[in-house]
């Protein structure tokens, strides 16, 4: 023991400095911990772009693939349905899409590129569950008036031929639009748009 | 030879002292009924779920590619691997029923007032690690209904602004939940939560033996230093721990073998109904496991119906009656925080619904009625008239809070007597 007396300041100083740079290990190693929890390099590239083929899908069809492990609907809309969808605008929680569901370029009646495509993720914006495509009339049942649309069977939200979501449901929002763009008439690319990397 | 040993051991480690300071030493109120034994079969079976639980992790393989299949192959292949895993799965949901009528119990009784309030907390977050472990659980078999429900739950985090996003990406550890979901999961169900469990339950019951056990009548049992007649205190020997402090009441027995002996007589009615679900009604009509989990997890194909299994369905009623996803997530986890929040809320003085008033009395089997009957409402499909009668049954949920912080103040209540009768 040293009769040397007691410096405080310079014991508050080593004591800071000492909490200071533990402090900085301990936020250090939990890097890996936390990082650890990403996507993996494995899963980034599963979720890489997907290309479409069109050509064969009739009017009026929807067609189911997959992107990123999720349900992508691409349906083909016929000149009713087009025109149907500016008839129940007042139906609709968002009908000029002004929410970011969907890139710049779909910011439009149809969300589409072109009006005749359209191209959705097939997920509820509500709890994630992939809604039902109801046509010919059997929408009726769920929105007097209009004839085709999407019902999630699980809480009972509804969306009309482009994705718009019905007022008095649980769903907040529209549905999303991936982003997307023509390789050709008959290709679609689903995970990246024109103008972005 | 035998004391030797046994004084071999207690100078290196305190085994008997432990053993008598909380079990053959322990004053228990003479008056508890059998309202008290849930605490005692929760225990069994949390034993429960870590033995089978062990055993089922030596079958099971948690990847998407074969979890699935591996449970199919517990169930079939592997010698009595039926019996264990309907142990697990029926454990479970007689884990909440113990844990709910647990929890009642102590609103009745006022056992979350002074001084039990920290014990009361223990309690609410063994709750909250119990909902986390058994949702994850839930997502191992990987059948239809854990894919969905998962995706249900994990989406809840969405609904936060501007993180919400990102932040269910990094929970899921891939843009949806998929293998690599069901692997943390597994890491989290199988070893960090009922590590955490296990602490918890310890620190439930270091609160408790140093309060000591509420009773039905809400008297207090141990009484200030120096204010009982000798005959008036207890003629059992009770640990010098708690003699030193209190003079404690002559209506007490020790903790062992007076009320394990009536927990076990509890516990064998617990098994004979345990026993008669496992062997004859494992699903329990759907409602244990449910139908949809016998199929595989389907990412791009949604069950026509998703409910939780039911000891989550009063706060998903809760959260489908809100129309806005947000606020929809904030009013679910409120009513958990608010069952939390009940020493504070409760204003009374009073512990026991025997001596409160009569509103008391009325509005807690409101509250009983209004949380099971949320669960019908959140485990049935969706119907119109259910979203009205959801509404009004969340706040009714909430007004059971509000109510009783109101007529709490200055309630009217009975003389509380001296000694328990």
């Amino acid at each position: 023991m040293s009769n040397a007396p007691v410096d405080n300041s310079r014991r508050r100083f080593l004591t800071i400095a000492t909490s200071v740079v533990g402090g900085v290990g301990v936020a250090g190693v939990a890097v890996p911990f936390i990082a650890s929890w990403n996507p993996s390099a494995k899963a980034k590239a599963a979720g890489a772009d997907v290309e479409v083929d069109i050509s064969k899908v009739e009017p009026g069809q929807l067609l189911r693939i997959e992107w990123r492990s999720k349900p992508v609907w691409i349906v083909r809309r016929t000149p009713e349905l087009l025109a149907e969808l500016a008839n129940h605008e007042d139906k609709l929680k968002d009908p000029n899409s002004d929410e970011p569901q969907q890139p710049e370029f779909a910011h439009n009646r149809y969300r589409s590129l072109k009006e005749e495509y359209l191209v959705l993720v097939g997920i509820c914006t509500h709890l994630g569950c992939s809604p039902q495509h109801l046509k010919g009339g059997a929408f009726e049942e769920q929105v007097e008036g209009v004839p085709d649309g999407f019902f999630c069977p699980c809480h009972g939200s509804k969306f009309d031929m482009a994705g718009r979501v019905f007022q008095g449901v649980p769903a907040p929002l529209n549905l999303v639009v991936p982003p997307y763009m023509y390789i050709d008439d008959n290709t679609i690319l689903i995970g990246s748009q024109e103008g972005a990397a | 030879m035998w004391q030797n040993l046994l004084d071999w051991i207690e100078y290196r480690i305190p085994m008997m002292r432990v053993a008598k300071m909380h079990a053959m030493e322990y004053p228990a109120p003479k008056n508890m009924n059998f309202w008290y034994v849930f605490g005692f079969l929760a225990t069994i079976v949390l034993v429960n779920q870590i033995v089978t639980g062990i055993w089922l992790t030596m079958s099971f393989e948690p990847s998407a590619e074969r979890a699935f299949a591996s449970v199919e192959y517990i169930m079939r292949e592997v010698d009595y691997g039926y019996i264990i895993r309907y142990m697990h799965s029926t454990g479970a949901s007689a884990f909440f029923i113990v844990v709910y009528l647990h929890m009642f119990r102590g609103m009745i009784y006022g056992s979350y007032q002074k001084p039990r309030e920290l014990l009361w907390l223990f309690g609410m977050f063994i709750y909250l690690a119990l909902m986390a472990e058994a949702f994850m659980g839930y997502v191992l078999p990987w059948g239809q209904m854990s894919y969905w429900g998962a995706q249900v739950i994990v989406s809840l985090f969405g609904a936060i602004p501007v993180i919400g996003e990102d932040l269910t990406v990094w929970i899921q550890g891939d843009y949806v939940i998929s293998g690599a979901t069901l692997n943390r999961f597994f890491a989290l169900h199988v070893i960090a939560l009922p590590l955490v469990i296990v602490i918890l339950v310890f620190l439930h019951i270091v609160a408790l033996h140093e309060v000591g056990s509420n009773n039905p009548d809400g008297v207090e049992v141990k009484r200030k230093k120096g204010s009982l007649k000798e005959e008036e205190k207890t003629k059992f020997k009770m640990h010098e721990y708690y003699t030193n402090k209190y003079d404690i009441i002559d209506d007490v027995v020790p903790f062992f073998p007076h009320i394990v002996l009536k927990d076990l007589v509890a516990f064998s009615v617990f098994l004979l109904a345990f026993c008669y679900i496992m062997f004859f009604k494992p699903e329990m009509g759907g409602y244990f496991l449910e139908a949809p989990n016998f199929e595989i997890a389907n990412p791009l194909k949604t069950p026509a119906h998703i409910f939780p299994v039911w000891y989550f369905t009063p706060f998903y009623a809760i959260l489908k009656a809100v129309p806005d996803k947000l606020f929809g997530v904030i009013a679910m986890f409120a009513a958990i925080i608010m069952l939390a929040l009940l020493p504070w809320i409760d204003r009374g003085k009073v512990k026991s619904w025997r001596y409160r008033s009569g509103i008391h009395k009325y509005n807690l089997i409101v509250f009983a009625i209004v949380f099971v009957f949320l669960g019908y409402l959140g485990g049935t499909p969706q119907e119109p008239w259910k979203v009205t009668a959801s509404q009004i049954a969340t706040i009714m949920y909430f007004a059971f809070f509000g109510l009783l912080w109101l007529y709490s103040k200055n309630e009217k209540t009975k003389p509380l007597p001296e000694r328990i009768g």
